[in-house]
């Protein structure tokens, strides 16, 4: 103690503030940026190689005799659009905001082509050192315009197959509440079969919209991006609240009925939202039949999500009111989503939300599982295991009629 | 042409579109005036319609940094120099070198070429059959070339690598350079190109030409234009973006070829088209006497579409009774549609 008081100095830096120790590198980090800016990173020279040139496609829109490409340049290097060919022929075109697009600049290209319904189209775009960047239209239809019926019907539709669905779901609420411990055990096991499908589902259909993104902007990473985002905020916020709970409300544990009801409704949500997206970026580019099945097919799909729901309110008494806000906190992202995905679709945006679904519903099964166990504390009993399994089939057969 | 009623597409393709009107559209970047039209037809849930032919985006080809104008390689007869030998024979001499420059095929879309004489096609070489020829070729590229002419020689003056090298023929690698000589012999229309595998970028990339040997007593007097028929794979993908006659897509959509009513017109064409198995011409409005490889004085048909292979060549004769604009193209839609398109205009 004698010899340590004795020398003891603090070092140099230490005389200085923690925060302006933390700011110096920093800004040592962007002078030394902004110098090798200012001189062209002296000594490296030139790219070698020819300029590398990438487009991507984020909207493709259809009026009579006109299809508008709006592209984004997701590579390193400017790229000019020189010729636009579709299907074998050169055709006149505009470009909104010039030719030349920067990097990460975006232009939309107005082209006149005497298009029909139903028919397929490859267009290709010849940049001015000859490259060519494709992008097919499968079946051209045309698009709708964006009006506020329009937003009315993408409304109704949401209504119809996110908000009705998940609430005629809730209905089994009575059934649930009437039936013994052992068998809430096998429904959440069902519900977690259920939510692993959409989870998987979401996931899925987030990478493959993150492979027609700007890879600038991650593409394929933002869906596990946006997964592991959703499930790192849903856990914080479930710590947060359980920590809260417990101080304030002694015994009231976080992972009661109601909570984890609105953490399934939180999740599914989540995943409608995305579902929503699909239904709207299908009816913009005419892929989407709107009608009986369709809305049939999701109400068959998504009751199952209502279910889900209630099965964690075997106990307790939720007011009508919780319920109705539960079911819209489920079921009424559709809505949203769907007038995203018609009227602002970007396949970087999308690919991000999926992947937040997906993030969201693999945080409410790790939530879920403990619910399922039995008297001797094993979540994967047989019985559990079935119903999983008959949960997920369940999804799995009812999304085979839902044609998005 | 019975054809032309077959669909309003097609009428709309037969239409003459006034040349001013034409060229400002394309140049403002707007739908030439038919486009324009169809553009704003009320299709119910589609489109429909048809678009005004040679419809692309804007701008012209700068043919002054291309330093070559398909207007002027029509007309343009390289004939070299001549001189008496002893036995009294004319000895005619041709110069070729190979660069590689950057080209400019479709507005805006520039084309890594190899050329002869700086300009794809390369020279019309043009000589008198039982003449003694002496092409001196002087290799400017960075990579080797040769010249093959089609024509009856010895077997090192072909230009083929592995044949000629112990003349000092065969490949000619950068620097390098070699005369050929040889007869100009059978008299007719025929072609020289680089013969260097692997062959089909050597030729696809420029190294082309056309090689006329007119016969002793020569043809009837007329206004003769030389076609040469290609196209270039601008991505690499081993398939033609921009298709042509005399290299730039739609040059006679927007400068017609001139010629005379009444006067006798002989086309020049010949096919190098790499890629496609085959390409054609079509005559518009009218019918031509067709001499294939012009190796005989008497036509062997009368008619409005001839078809080529690579390679293939023949002369075409023709006279326009009525002045107007005639378009002629490739009757390949698919080059048409691609720049093989163009108009003749006739002179009153």
């Amino acid at each position: 103690m004698e010899a340590r008081a004795g020398t003891e100095r603090p070092p140099p830096a230490a005389r200085l503030p923690a925060w302006a120790l933390g700011l110096i590198p920093l800004s040592l980090i962007a002078g030394t940026a902004a110098l090798l800016a200012l001189l062209g990173a002296p000594g490296l020279g030139d790219r070698t190689g020819p300029p590398v040139e990438e487009l991507a496609v984020e909207r493709t829109v259809l009026r009579p005799g006109e299809i508008e490409l709006t592209v984004r340049n997701d590579g390193p290097d400017p790229v000019d659009v020189a010729q636009v060919v579709v299907n074998d022929a050169f055709v006149p075109f505009t470009a909104s905001d010039g030719n030349r697009v920067g990097r990460l600049a975006a232009t939309t290209l107005d082209i006149t082509y005497p298009w029909i319904e139903g028919e397929a189209y490859e267009i290709s775009m010849i940049t001015s050192t000859g490259a060519t960047i494709d992008h097919e239209i499968p079946v051209a239809a045309e698009t709708p315009e964006q009006s506020s019926s329009f937003f009315a019907l993408m409304a109704l539709l949401g209504l119809y197959v996110g908000v009705i669905p998940v609430a005629l779901g809730m209905l089994w609420l009575p059934f649930v509440r009437r039936i013994d411990q052992g068998w809430i055990r096998l429904l959440i096991a069902f519900t977690v079969g259920l939510l692993t499908v959409l989870g998987v589902d979401a996931a899925l259909e987030g990478l493959e919209i993150g492979n027609a993104a700007p890879s600038a902007f991650g593409g394929q990473a933002l869906v596990l991006l946006g997964a592991l985002g959703s499930y790192l905020v849903l856990a914080g916020v479930d710590s947060y609240l359980s920590a809260r709970s417990r101080a304030s409300v002694p015994g009231a544990a976080a992972g009661g009925g109601a909570y984890l009801a609105l953490l399934v409704a939180i999740g599914i949500g989540l995943h409608n939202l995305g579902e929503g997206l699909a239904i709207g970026s299908a009816y913009a580019v005419g892929a989407l039949a709107l009608g009986t099945f369709l809305v049939v097919g999701f109400a068959l799909h998504n009751t199952t999500e209502g279910l889900a729901i209630v099965a964690p309110l075997a106990k307790g008494t939720p007011s009508l009111a919780r319920l109705g806000a539960l079911g819209l906190i489920a079921g009424a992202p559709a809505i949203p989503g769907a007038w995203i995905g018609f009227a602002a679709f970007n396949p970087s945006v999308a690919a991000l939300l999926f992947g937040v679904g997906a993030g969201a519903i693999a945080r409410v099964i790790w939530q879920l599982v403990p619910a399922m166990r039995d008297g001797r504390g094993r979540a994967l009993h047989p019985g559990a295991v079935a119903a999983l399994l008959a949960g997920m089939l369940a999804l799995y057969l009812t999304g085979l009629v839902v044609p998005v | 042409m019975g054809g032309a009623a077959a669909a309003p597409a097609l009428a709309l393709l037969h239409e003459v579109v006034p040349h001013q009107g034409l060229h400002h559209a394309l140049s403002g970047g707007q739908a030439s005036a038919a486009g324009a039209s169809t553009a704003g037809h009320p299709g119910h849930g589609g489109a429909g319609g048809g678009l005004a032919h040679a419809s692309f985006a804007g701008g012209t080809v700068d043919h002054h940094a291309n330093g070559f104008d398909p207007t002027e390689i029509l007309r343009d007869f390289e004939r070299g120099k001549t001189r008496r030998l002893a036995s009294g024979r004319v000895l005619r001499e041709f110069e070729l070198v190979a660069h590689d420059k950057e080209i400019e095929v479709a507005p805006g879309v520039k084309f890594a070429a190899w050329t002869y004489n700086g300009r794809v096609p390369g020279p019309t070489l043009r000589c008198r059959e039982g003449e003694r020829l002496r092409i001196r070729f002087a290799n400017g590229s960075a990579h080797p070339h040769t010249v093959h002419f089609h024509g009856i020689h010895p077997a090192h003056m072909d230009g083929v690598p592995g044949v000629g090298e112990r003349s000092g023929g065969g490949l000619i690698e950068p620097g390098q350079s070699y005369a050929y000589e040889f007869d100009a012999t059978p008299f007719g229309l025929h072609l020289y190109h680089c013969h260097v595998m692997p062959l089909e970028s050597h030729i696809s990339k420029g190294l082309y030409g056309a090689f006329v040997i007119d016969p002793r007593r020569g043809r009837p007097d007329a206004d003769e234009l030389v076609m040469v028929m290609n196209g270039f794979d601008t991505n690499f993908d081993a398939s033609n973006e921009v298709y042509a006659v005399n290299t730039v897509g739609f040059h006679y959509m927007e400068e017609p070829v001139r010629v005379r009513r009444g006067e006798l017109v002989r086309i020049y064409l010949v096919n190098v088209l790499e890629f496609d198995p085959v390409n054609s011409f079509h005559i518009h409005a009218n019918f031509f006497h067709y001499y294939p490889t012009g190796t005989s004085l008497e036509p062997t048909e009368l008619t409005d579409t001839v078809v080529q292979a690579q390679g293939q060549r023949g002369i075409l004769e023709l006279r326009f009774p009525e002045p107007g604009r005639y378009m002629f193209h490739a009757h390949v839609s698919e080059f048409a549609q691609l720049g093989w398109m163009g108009f003749f205009e006739v002179l009153a």
